[in-house]
């Protein structure tokens, strides 16, 4: 067991597929010769050649077009899309094509295919290269949605993700790539999609995060005079409603924290389950920190846009004070 | 393959006759007038060589070998059509036929063509792939992310564009900076030909030697096969009656017929009576009466079907 930080637990995962899966190709802007522009791919080309690693143009219709060619055709392909704003084009694939490909075909043709992009903010990166897409992907039925939030599950849920038949957009948080370390066992293990993870038990009230957000939400609440249940909910789509239903019902109160934009936020899916299956169990409405409605801004901006420890602080007094 | 371009036509025409009854649910892209393409290009292919297709796929489809049957379930909604009666006349996958989809996005079927032929390149498998596209692909830019890497990778692929001159009603003119399609494909340093599209012998000629090129591992080949569509861009009515195209342009290319032209062939060169070609058409219609009992008495999918083949 090392310990490793999230870009090197994405990289081992890679690693041990690609070794033990020959139909595993990764194919991306810039993932061979030079192993990424985060290090992710680092070294795979060295190990498994041009053809299993393959450099594309900035191609990014192209890239995800080919993927879903190369997994109706017995591949098991793992896209990089270099930065979650180029995803946007890319969207035009994964939803009018990689998504469907199994309800048109009648459950005959699936589509294994793994999208990874870096996303979120955080990293002094402007727009586009902070973007947070994940409802809009959610929004998507036939795609798959995980976020993992430190390498451990960097590394659990992408071998899951590998092996899952449909098509996965596996959103890799920028900023904690290299933020955390932590024992990750060198052998082989999964981490289940569709399954929330508790972080820590409480009392009081229910903390809901994923991504970055997660690192600088469970250090905000050591500072809070509550004792909070924490929940890393690791998959977006499809989500784990059954683990923040139970939670929520406990607590009776909950605050959800997101970086991505308000208005249609995850956050806002989450609130409307909890309102449908746990509205009599509430003491309090369900609060959110979340970013602002606004194109992700630069530098000094960026500071007031991503919910930070003060904002998270606040929503928790507000949500236990109601 | 007067057969298969008899089949084509008369299943299209069957479309147009039942149409107007207003059950068939799905709206439909009619093939009438490019038969020759499907049967030319199709009749070179293996059953486990893979095809894209787009919205005007029916004549793809029925090429490539899949079933007239479960195709009219699929424009009636049925349970038993090709995508469970969820997808329509737009939608139609087939894995058993190396069907990899018809496509509602322009342009979209083109990477997964490119895709499923490095598959092929990588299990070293020998299979072909064909993207079936029209002119209005060209507008967009997945038909050129497609062209560069297949043509950078030597990827077995056709590419076989159906210019129909007319994206909706709009005409290629007054879309493309460059009107020559086929010379925009030898920018991308594959070979490219120019066709008749309606003359069947030589696009499954030249079909035949850019599929041959494509199994022999010397890479993509561009297809240009000039046609045109006689009806209207969706539906079973011609568009001519609402001004979006010249009444003239159209009879000149009706007079061009690829399945009179090439029935004229076969009774000139004297290769098929006329009385063996009618045996056939009455084949063809028998095949397409059982495919409308088969569709019509189909049942409709039950609303627990809904959640089926998400994931």
């Amino acid at each position: 067991m090392a310990r490793l930080n999230v870009v090197q637990a994405i990289n081992l995962a890679l690693r041990q597929e690609m070794r033990k899966d020959k139909r595993l190709i990764v194919l991306g802007e810039d993932v061979g010769k030079s192993g990424g522009v985060f290090r992710a791919t680092d070294g795979l080309q060295e190990e498994f050649g041009e053809d299993r690693v393959v450099d594309t143009p900035l191609s990014e219709v192209g890239i995800v077009g080919t993927s879903i060619g190369l997994a109706v055709n017995g591949m098991r392909p793992v896209a990089e899309i270099q930065f979650s704003g180029f995803l946007y084009s890319a969207y035009d694939q994964i939803t009018t094509h990689a998504a469907r490909i199994r309800t048109r075909s009648r459950g005959r043709f699936t589509c294994p295919i793994v999208i990874r992009s870096p996303y979120g903010g955080g990293v002094r990166a402007l727009e586009l290269h902070c973007e947070s897409q994940e409802a809009i992907l959610a929004h998507t039925p036939g795609i798959k949605v995980v976020i993992p939030s430190r390498p451990y599950d960097a590394k659990g849920l992408l071998i899951s993700a590998i092996r899952d038949p449909d098509p996965v957009v596996f959103l890799e948080p920028m900023r904690v790539y290299r933020a955390i370390k932590e024992e990750v066992p060198e052998e082989e293990y999964t981490v289940p999609l569709g399954k929330a993870d508790v972080i820590k038990k409480g009392t009081d009230l229910t903390v809901i995060s994923w991504g970055a957000m997660m690192k600088y939400t469970r250090e905000a609440l050591e500072k809070a005079d509550y004792n909070a249940e924490i929940i890393d909910v690791r998959t977006i789509s499809p989500l784990d409603s059954e683990t923040i239903i139970n939670s929520v019902k406990k607590t009776g109160r909950c605050l959800i924290v997101h970086e991505a934009p308000r208005t249609c936020g995850f956050g806002a899916e989450i609130i409307a389950q909890i309102n449908e299956k746990a509205f009599l169990h509430l003491e309090a409405p369900v609060e959110r920190v979340t970013g602002f409605d606004v194109p992700f801004p630069m530098y000094k901006l960026e500071n007031y846009y991503l919910p930070d420890e003060r904002r998270i602080l606040k929503g928790v007094e507000k949500v236990m004070k109601f | 393959m007067y057969l298969l371009m008899l089949r084509i036509r008369k299943f299209e025409e069957k479309v147009v006759e039942l149409y107007p009854a207003q059950d068939m649910r799905s709206p439909v892209h009619l093939y009438i007038g490019h038969e020759a393409i499907a049967t030319g290009v199709c009749l070179n292919l293996r059953k486990d060589d893979y095809v894209s297709s787009n919205h005007r796929g029916h004549g793809h489809c029925i090429a490539k070998g899949m079933d007239m049957r479960l195709m009219l379930a699929e424009f009636y909604g049925k349970k038993t059509g090709y995508c469970k009666g969820k997808g329509g006349s737009m939608h139609l996958v087939d894995p058993e036929n190396g069907v990899l989809g018809t496509s509602a996005i322009v342009g979209g079927g083109l990477p997964l063509a490119v895709g499923a032929a490095l598959a092929s390149v990588m299990q070293g498998n020998e299979r072909v792939s064909v993207a079936f596209f029209g002119d209005g692909a060209v507008d967009e830019g997945s038909f050129h992310e497609s062209l560069n890497f297949a043509s950078l990778k030597k990827l077995p692929v056709v590419f076989v564009c159906e210019n129909n001159f007319y994206a909706t009603n709009s005409h290629q003119s007054a879309r493309h900076s460059n009107n020559d399609i086929a010379c925009l494909a030898e920018g991308y340093m594959m070979p490219s030909v120019c066709v008749d599209g309606n003359d069947v012998i030589t696009v499954f000629e030249t079909a035949r030697n850019a599929i041959n090129r494509a199994r022999s591992g010397k890479g993509p080949t561009f297809m240009e096969c000039r046609t045109y569509r006689w009806k209207a861009h969706v539906g079973p009515d011609c568009d001519v009656e609402k001004g979006c195209r010249p009444r003239e342009e159209l009879d000149q290319w009706v007079k061009r017929c690829p399945v009179k032209r090439f029935r004229e062939l076969l009774l000139d060169e004297n290769v098929l009576p006329e009385s063996e070609m009618l045996e056939l058409a009455r084949q063809v219609d028998e095949e397409i009466e059982e495919a409308v009992i088969f569709a019509k008495n189909s049942p409709l999918p039950s609303p627990t079907e809904l959640y089926e083949d998400v994931y």
